[in-house]
């Protein structure tokens, strides 16, 4: 894989971070939209480089953290039946829900498998005729068109065994809702840039050119947030409020075509409950009705579970950039990644885990590293 | 599956009736006196095991033992660059040779699934006299048990082993003490991603071979410069992160690394990069890490990379009375972070 070394030069880095402080003249507040990005930020110390004026919130960009409890209950429930097989990325597994993860469930016989890959899911399926295979399908527009493209699949081979637990969302609502809160702080956003790989960033531009503020396509390897940093900064500094694509190397205008059709074929936008946040309006993706029968909420019949939240659990403020994962009353304590109370301690993604991952239980100057 | 290599095994005679293992493999009757004989006996051969007592009677002039114990359920049995053979023999070799001594006799108790072809395990148990030749080590005793089909997975298997420890040697988890050196011996997570590249649905572009390799050459050679190491530990499970995390607790010491001091194999990076791991945690089975004087650390060094297993060694952090208990990494950026113990395994990320 190349491109690994390139983007993370340390006097590259120096040399943004130094234009970055001598362009700032007064405090902002910017937030990267997408997980991967806190997780890049935390992991390489970028906060600590940055100018004193420059706040970094970590939104809600996380599919982990902001899948609502009663969608992993669902999971639970659909993964406990016996003769099913139910499969899912990684980091699910250990997102509680309202009493127990899927690593519980397979610890007592239920056959929760770790996949790489949605289609993986689809050939489980033919190879096991006899048994139900589930997919547990979350995430944002950017694991929709794979998400798509096995419910496509399942449905051109016929496959009656295949069914897909669908929790998608969307990230132009969920910008829209922030702006919109009266208790917004961002001034700009830092955009997830693998969101727009696929759907392109024509998306931004009305919301832009309605609330004021700098949007930048933005990487995730450290070179590529700070430019994105270094360029929201600049439009800020100069008071302009634009589009701009920092991360051209992976992101056109009009993004993937074929994967947004692949998406539109089988989804339909709808309105969807984020995890800590709330019901945001046509924020997320469901199956069509053509695909119905591939909807493992109807399958199983699970649509009647209602789940509510810890009230210890402040990760809605920590997803709103309203709470620093470490001012939450709970962090360390009552919620650590042993016994989490809400999905952002439990993903690497999440801003609560990194936050603790990365020991900012300690204030930085607390450790001192000799070179 | 990798292609396996029969070359130096040929399944001996009275086994052939049974090309699977069957439940009376574990009985200990006729079967499991041939399975002994015929398969393990010769793979292991010494004279020590030729008696096949209860225990072995060793001989011992008195000092100080290392004793160890491991069990390997590595999945798949077959992997690029090793075996559950050799890892369950150099897993052992390497436990004992962390506390400095010269690893002797090794014990190995079998537990196999019914149906478990016999080409398997006797390509698995060739491996293992010849991990045990390399190592300079003697398998003196063992045990056999086969487990109903399905309540299994195809073959565990426990080593335990005794070393002896050199006169003048005193090498442990808790002796780290500030102002201290951190080598490693090599480049990092290479075994783990070799296991990786070949589970289901992982396929990797580029081949890679786990590191499995026996230590206490390596070991013996740092010895030969100085006894005065302080502390020596095998990052397997769980990583360098996870080791050195063991040892601030258990030294009651801070652990400073520089993260770009760290040798990681461009594949290695390349493909927790993909799966969005950390390679400070995924697992090595032929590295180790040392802590030693700062006054030894260039002659120690110098050893490592003098011995075929230490060629890439390199000094990665220091060890301080600050933050005692916690591993603190200096990033690619020059920021710091906190270098955490992983709560379970590594889970690969949705995106």
């Amino acid at each position: 894989m190349k491109y690994l070394d390139e983007f993370r030069d340390p006097e590259l880095a120096r040399r943004l971070l130094d234009e970055i402080a001598r362009t700032v003249t007064r405090p902002w507040t910017l937030m990267e939209v997408c997980g991967g990005q806190t997780h890049s930020i935390i992991r390489n110390g970028i906060d600590q480089l940055l100018p004193e004026q420059i706040e970094l919130i970590h939104g809600p960009g996380c599919p982990v953290c902001v899948t609502p409890l009663e969608m992993i209950d669902k999971a639970l429930a659909i993964a406990a039946k016996p003769g099913v097989i139910f499969c899912s990325f990684g980091d699910m597994l250990r997102v509680p829900g309202s009493r127990e993860d899927l690593f519980a469930v397979k610890s007592r016989g239920g056959d929760v498998r770790i996949v790489y890959s949605p289609l993986d899911a689809v050939k489980l399926a033919r190879e096991n005729p006899d048994r139900q295979v589930v997919f547990f399908g979350v995430g944002f527009e950017t694991t929709a068109p794979a998400n798509a493209m096995a419910v496509f699949q399942a449905k051109q081979l016929g496959l009656k065994n295949f069914s897909m637990l669908v929790s998608h969302v969307l990230v132009p609502p969920a910008i829209t809702a922030l702006l919109a809160s009266p208790r917004n702080r961002v001034q700009g956003f830092l955009a997830a840039g693998h969101v727009c790989s696929v759907m392109g960033f024509w998306e931004y531009e009305p919301i832009v050119a309605e609330h004021k503020v700098p949007i930048v396509v933005t990487g995730f390897e450290p070179l590529d947030v700070l430019e994105g940093i270094r360029r929201a900064v600049a439009q800020l500094e100069a008071g302009r409020a634009e589009v701009e694509n920092a991360y051209a190397r992976a992101v056109q205008r009009e993004g993937n075509k074929p994967a947004q059709k692949m998406v539109a074929d089988v989804f339909e936008t709808g309105d969807r409950l984020w995890r800590g946040i709330g019901l945001i309006p046509m924020s997320g993706w469901r199956l069509r009705e053509a695909y119905r029968d591939y909807d493992a909420e109807h399958r199983f019949s699970v649509g009647d579970i209602h789940t509510e939240e810890s009230p210890l659990c402040h990760s809605g403020e920590v997803l709103q950039g309203l709470l620093k994962p470490n001012q939450c009353p709970a962090f360390g304590k009552e919620c650590t990644p042993q016994k989490p109370l809400g999905a952002t301690m439990v993903s690497s993604e999440g801003a609560c885990a990194a936050y603790y991952n990365y020991g900012r239980f300690i204030t930085p100057d607390e450790i001192s590293l000799p070179v | 599956m990798t292609d396996l290599n029969f070359d130096n095994w040929t399944c001996p005679l009275p086994l052939r009736d049974y090309p699977n293992i069957v439940m009376g493999h574990g009985g200990g009757g006729k079967l499991s006196g041939e399975l002994i004989e015929h398969l393990f006996v010769p793979a292991f051969q010494n004279d020590d095991l030729a008696e096949l007592g209860d225990s072995t009677v060793l001989p011992f002039a008195g000092g100080r033992l290392a004793y160890s114990t491991d069990s390997f359920v590595v999945r798949p049995m077959f992997f690029p660059g090793g075996d559950i053979g050799d890892l369950a023999i150099n897993g052992t070799v390497n436990d004992i040779a962390m506390s400095g001594a010269q690893p002797l006799w090794l014990s190995a108790g079998f537990i196999l699934e019914e149906g478990l072809s016999m080409n398997a395990l006797g390509a698995i148990v060739d491996s293992m006299g010849r991990a045990a030749r390399a190592a300079g080590v003697r398998l003196v005793t063992g045990d056999t048990k086969v487990v109903d089909r399905g309540h299994g997975d195809g073959v565990y298997i426990n080593t335990s082993g005794i070393g002896v420890v050199p006169e003048g040697v005193h090498i442990g988890p808790s002796r780290a003490r500030p102002g201290d050196v951190v080598l490693v011996s090599g480049e990092i997570g290479v075994h783990g991603t070799a296991i990786m590249s070949v589970r289901q649905g992982l396929e990797f572009g580029a081949a890679i071979e786990s590191d499995t390799a026996p230590l206490n050459g390596l070991v013996a050679a740092m010895l030969a410069v100085t006894h005065d190491i302080h502390v020596l530990r095998d990052p397997t499970r769980g990583g360098v992160a996870s080791t050195l995390n063991e040892i601030a607790r258990s030294s009651r010491v801070g652990v400073q690394i520089d993260e770009r001091a760290v040798p990681v194999p461009q594949i290695v990076r390349s493909a927790c990069e993909m799966l969005g791991l950390d390679p400070l945690y995924v697992a090595n089975e032929g590295k180790l890490i040392a802590i030693v004087p700062a006054e030894r650390a260039e002659a120690v060094l110098a050893a490592m990379r003098a011995h075929p297993l230490g060629a890439k060694a390199a000094r990665i952090g220091q060890v301080s009375d600050k933050n005692p208990g916690m591993v603190v990494a200096r990033t690619g950026l020059g920021a710091t972070r906190v270098v955490s113990l992983q709560i379970g395994e590594q889970l690969p990320r949705i995106c």
